[in-house]
């Protein structure tokens, strides 16, 4: 895993649709373009969720992965 | 006798794909939500899409009619209206989004308690936690005219922050305009 540089983090785990989309659009308003957002969670409905908040906001999707069934989302403000 | 159906000259291929704007954000189409119905079910659809709506930076706005509109009278409030009839539907029909019933399996009560128990358990937001999201996200909340006279509610029944109250001429132009409308 690379190491980047994350500005602000947003602990979604145990919350359900559409909560961790909503912590992270709120989390997201504070940052400033090009800081990093990363979001955990552990609903498994968030994979694509996230996807598509990325491709409807503009802020891309740098890095996701899962481990021991949390949910890695590393987001990039537009 | 055979009859060949042909698609006319000038019919679209195929659907338009959304374009990515300069930025790269996909161009949203705006999204008019229709609140009609009172029950709790119905109410909680429609407090999560418009929460997820602002979540996602698509304009939306909920137009809130007949039976939707009680969700959006202050939960404080116990009876209103002017004339008895209106006195005795909000009597007969708890105003509030707090009060809200399920249409199927409600059971005095019961229902609505057990749906609250588990979205607790499962984390999930409550609609009036999730109608307070959409409001702070700019989601706009546009009560019926029409609705509150037929109630004999006033600005002061309903919750704070929602729109002008308008009628169906808004809802047909904002959809003639090519907000996406989603009845609710």
């Amino acid at each position: 895993m690379t190491t980047l540089e994350i500005a602000q983090r947003v602990d979604a785990k145990g919350l359900s649709c559409p909560m961790p989309i909503v912590k992270t659009a709120q989390a997201m308003k504070a940052l400033t373009t090009g800081q990093l957002l990363e979001v955990l969670a552990t609903d498994p409905g968030s994979v694509k969720d996230f996807e598509a908040w990325a491709k409807s906001t503009g802020n891309p999707v740098v890095e996701s992965g899962a481990e021991a069934g949390v949910y890695r989302f590393v987001l990039q403000h537009k | 006798m055979t009859l060949t159906l042909e698609a006319p000259a000038d019919a679209p291929v195929a659907a338009p794909q959304a374009a990515p704007t300069d930025d790269g954000a996909v161009q949203h189409h705006d999204i008019l939500l229709i609140d009609y119905s009172g029950e709790l079910e119905k109410v909680w659809a429609t407090m999560l899409l418009a929460s997820t709506a602002g979540a996602m930076g698509v304009q939306c706005k909920v137009f809130v009619t007949f039976w939707g509109l009680l969700a959006f009278v202050k939960d404080s409030r116990r009876i209103t209206g002017k004339n008895w009839m209106q006195k005795m539907m909000s009597f007969m029909q708890r105003p509030g989004i707090s009060h809200r019933k399920l249409s199927k399996m409600n059971f005095m009560g019961m229902g609505p308690w057990m749906m609250g128990q588990l979205a607790k358990q499962q984390k999930n937001a409550s609609p009036k936690e999730l109608l307070e999201i959409a409001q702070s996200m700019g989601v706009e909340f546009i009560p019926c005219q029409m609705t509150m006279d037929m109630y004999g509610l006033t600005r002061d029944d309903l919750i704070e922050g929602m729109g002008e109250p308008v009628g169906a001429a808004t809802v047909i132009g904002l959809m003639s305009e090519g907000w996406s409308p989603l009845f609710i």
